[in-house]
């Protein structure tokens, strides 16, 4: 493996692909003035991608962009920016990106200036910071609003009320403000269609994930993973484009099994599986590439994440119904990983550690980010009990560079690593 | 004879221990961190060197039964005049180095007038410190720089007094001068200098019950063993700066979990609080770390925190235990940030609140932060073991006994006398072992 970060990185054609994906996006974004296409703005985490199109729309996710910005290492003067707005140091740093980002011109990567969104759709799907986060949007754009509840499974299930209460919103809320903003009438069949294709698309991704069975494992499901989620997590969930990244996606990984290779690493393939995690909680965007060389260099792969399931729950087995176009958006809405409760979140990292083979747990906990972090130690300690396996515990942020100390989290990881390493000499001395 | 090393690396102090093949430990070794993790590495190194060397000193002498009632003694005169002889060779050269900057052509105009006030200066400076090695003297401190700096600020003040000098610019050839001289691997071979240090020593002790020549055969010959670095093992913070390839370094966790093992193997969680970590380690029955939390994104609370309440009371690091112990109150301080716990301690003197209630306080506060990571890393359930610098501070070992009896009730808390080395003292092991592989 080259250890010359300054050389270029390395990629696989779906990443190519996606790459072309995501910019011809933005040039759409970007473009609203001549096209005259309507903007919504909406959430990863209950994501109506489906219904947007229904109605020429495109799907502009802020989310989405604060990551991009971060990645660009662009995030830290605009999250500054909102902090000099008001905004505490406190604040989802995703929000603080977004605002601060709309006072240094709301450029989109491509360098031209963002249009004003037409429709706030606010999905409510676990965080209650969206909602805060659509308010002071909806003070900024002043443009119509529409809010999803989504009600929390709180008891860690989906009842039969939840899900009509959902339905009787998307039908009575949600359809009416789209058919206003665009001017175009609800078509239930392009519905059913985009969600064939969604369906089609979720099949190849589950695949994938689960790839990660293997051993070694072809991926990292974790920071590869956050490629591998972006076309069905943001405005290509629905398309025939999405369909075929997934296929070629799939065929990448097959080809990777079938040559006994590891994962992608930005500097090529990696060599040695000596540690297979679980992660919980999502990346570090502003030192991503950073933080994942700490994994891959020593050998450390992700083999299942639960950020990988933000923006849909599909490995437990849902997918998009095309004969129930309308409650599948609903169950959907209703199984995404923020709007799961502790116990379901400790089930599922208990499962993964299990069925993944995997040395341990290692949580991630984002500074600024309530709504995943609280409970985490909890989580990791039952899970830990639970698997026998050891856990371990650090702290970044999501888009906020100050908040990623490179040092310590490397102190972190390398004595997680070699604690694991440290165990298995134990049992094997033992045995 | 094979040896294995543990270097620990903090960000303080760094610390060596060498070891034999049974497991023995033969030397200890400390230095100042300096910002030059390879010369730290090098001179705590040379230091445990020192310590097996006088070691194995005391394993010859011992050998010898009419010397039985005095090895005891001359081991100790032979330590203080070794540390003599090397501070003399150090002090030496710290002269040179200023001589050698006095030159700088920037001091032309007072270039001769410089070169007097630092023969004078070194002179009284000679004569003064070397007091500090004489039998029975408490040194306030082992490193150079500690010892050399204050009294060269003191003489060279009155030095440059007495000569009509700026100050200024002694001071800026001294700074200049000390980070050279630190820096420096001694240029004498230790051997010559322990030799040398063993002639005082005879001189110093008077009549003994054997030979003069029989004392320095043994001691030649213990010196004469080849001590072989078999396997080094660095740790802390700065060991991905050893010049070590990978296999040679583990996470400080580990060895701080086997270190706290071997010297009490009953340890099941162990508490390091070093100068800028709080570690809660939880290891099994094996010394393997099961489980740990550390301070996260901030150190207050950590070793640093005492250092800067220290510098903002104007008192010595050590005189704070001392005084925290005198108190008959404990003052509510917060330990959330270090900057803050020094504004509130400057509002509660300034209400009339007396140091020592104001620094129990302080300490309350530290342990209160280490409680908190240890019960996140699963509580006290054992044997607990506490080691680091502030391990040596008892009021915090006060304040720590009383809220983990409060939290987990009694049960046995170890902390030795070295267990600074703790984490040296794990990597040693982990070299040994990885020897043995």
């Amino acid at each position: 493996m080259n250890t010359n970060s300054q050389t270029e990185v390395i990629k696989d054609s779906s990443m190519l692909l996606q790459k072309t994906m995501i910019a011809e996006n933005y040039d759409e974004l970007t473009n609203t003035e001549e096209t005259g296409k309507k903007i919504s703005a909406t959430f990863v985490p209950g994501n109506l991608n489906e219904l947007v199109m229904c109605f020429d729309m495109l799907n502009n996710l802020p989310e989405i962009n604060a990551i991009n910005n971060g990645m660009r290492k662009k995030s830290g003067a605009m999250v500054m920016q909102a902090e000099k707005q008001g905004h505490s140091e406190d604040v989802c740093t995703y929000v603080k990106a977004d605002i601060g980002s709309m006072s240094r011109g709301n450029l989109a990567p491509n360098g031209k200036p963002m249009p004003s969104p037409d429709l706030l759709l606010l999905s409510y799907t676990g965080c209650f910071t969206f909602m805060k986060w659509f308010e002071l949007l909806r003070h900024e754009y002043g443009c119509e609003t529409a809010m999803l509840h989504v009600p929390y499974e709180g008891d860690g299930v989906v009842t039969q009320n939840m899900r009509d209460y959902v339905v009787k919103q998307l039908k009575e809320v949600v359809i009416p403000a789209l058919e206003k903003v665009s001017g175009v009438k609800f078509d239930i069949d392009r519905l059913r269609e985009n969600l064939r294709n969604s369906a089609r698309a979720e099949d190849d991704f589950v695949w994938v994930l689960e790839s990660a069975k293997n051993k070694p494992s072809p991926i990292d499901a974790y920071f590869g993973g956050v490629y591998y989620i972006g076309p069905i997590f943001t405005a290509f969930r629905g398309t025939d484009k999405a369909v075929e990244y997934y296929q070629l996606l799939r065929k990448e990984i097959e080809q990777r099994i079938t040559e006994g290779k590891g994962p992608i690493t930005p500097e090529g393939d990696m060599q040695d599986e000596r540690y297979r995690l679980v992660v919980e909680g999502p990346p570090n965007w502003t030192n991503f590439r950073e933080f994942w060389k700490m994994f891959y260099e020593d050998g450390a792969v992700v083999v299942a994440s639960t950020y990988t399931k933000v923006g849909g729950v599909y490995d437990l087995g849902f997918r998009h119904d095309p004969d129930n176009p309308i409650e599948t958006l609903a169950d959907y809405c209703l199984g995404c990983y923020t709007n799961r409760n502790l116990s379901q979140r400790v089930d599922m990292l208990e499962n993964y550690v299990n069925d993944y083979q995997a040395d341990g747990l290692l949580i991630n906990s984002i500074k600024s980010c309530n709504s995943f972090s609280a409970g985490q130690l909890l989580m990791m300690q039952e899970v830990e009990k639970r698997t026998g396996k050891p856990g371990a515990f650090i702290e970044t942020d999501l888009v906020d560079p100050r908040y990623f100390s490179a040092a310590n989290v490397k102190n972190r990881l390398e004595s997680y690593f070699q604690m694991i390493e440290q165990k298995r000499q134990g049992i094997r001395s033992a045995a | 004879m094979k040896c294995f090393i543990g270097i620990d690396l903090g960000s303080t102090t760094t610390k060596a221990v060498m070891m034999d093949t049974s497991g023995a430990v033969l030397g200890r070794g400390i230095t100042n961190s300096r910002s030059n993790y390879d010369t730290a590495s090098q001179v705590s190194k040379l230091e445990a060197v020192v310590s097996a060397r006088l070691e194995l000193c005391h394993r010859a002498l011992s050998d010898l039964p009419e010397l039985k009632q005095r090895v005891d003694e001359l081991l100790a005169a032979l330590e203080r005049n070794f540390r003599l002889e090397l501070f003399l060779n150090m002090l030496e050269d710290l002269k040179q180095t200023c001589l050698e900057n006095a030159a700088n052509e920037r001091h032309e105009k007072i270039g001769q007038e410089l070169v007097t006030a630092l023969h004078t200066t070194f002179d009284r400076m000679q004569t003064q410190l070397s007091k500090l090695f004489a039998p029975g003297v408490e040194r306030k401190s082992d490193f150079f720089r500690d010892l050399a700096g204050s009294v060269y600020m003191n003489q060279s003040e009155k030095v440059a007094d007495e000569a009509g000098l700026p100050f200024d610019v002694l001071i800026n050839i001294y700074d200049k001068s000390i980070i050279e001289t630190e820096n420096r691997p001694p240029a004498e071979d230790l051997v010559t200098t322990f030799l040398r240090a063993l002639d005082r020593v005879l001189d110093e002790v008077g009549d003994l019950p054997v030979e003069q020549q029989t004392i320095r055969d043994m001691v030649a010959k213990a010196l004469d063993i080849e001590l072989e670095e078999t396997y080094v093992v660095g740790t802390g913070y700065g060991r991905v700066r050893l010049p070590f390839p990978k296999e040679h370094i583990r996470s400080e966790i580990l060895c701080h979990g086997l270190g706290a093992h071997l010297m009490y193997p009953k340890t099941r969680t162990v508490l390091d609080i070093g100068g800028q970590d709080t570690k809660g380690i939880q290891v099994d029955e094996k010394g393997i770390v099961v489980n740990f939390q550390m301070n996260d994104r901030c150190a207050a609370g950590c070793g640093r925190y005492l250092g800067y309440i220290a510098d903002e009371m104007n008192i010595g690091l050590h005189e704070l235990g001392p005084i925290a112990m005198k108190a008959t109150k404990t003052i509510r301080i917060n330990s959330t940030c270090t900057v803050f716990a020094g504004a509130e301690l400057r509002d509660r003197l300034a209400m009339g609140e007396s140091r020592a209630d104001i620094l129990a306080g302080l300490h309350r506060a530290i342990v209160l932060r280490a409680i908190s990571i240890i019960s996140r890393s699963g509580g006290v359930t054992s044997e607990f073991t506490f080691t680091g610098g502030v391990a040596k501070n008892e009021a915090a070992v006060r304040e720590l006994k009383k809220l983990v009896k409060e939290n987990y009730g009694d049960v046995t808390i170890n902390i030795d006398p070295e267990s600074i080395y703790t984490g040296a003292l794990g990597a040693a092991e982990f070299a040994r072992r990885a020897a043995e592989v």
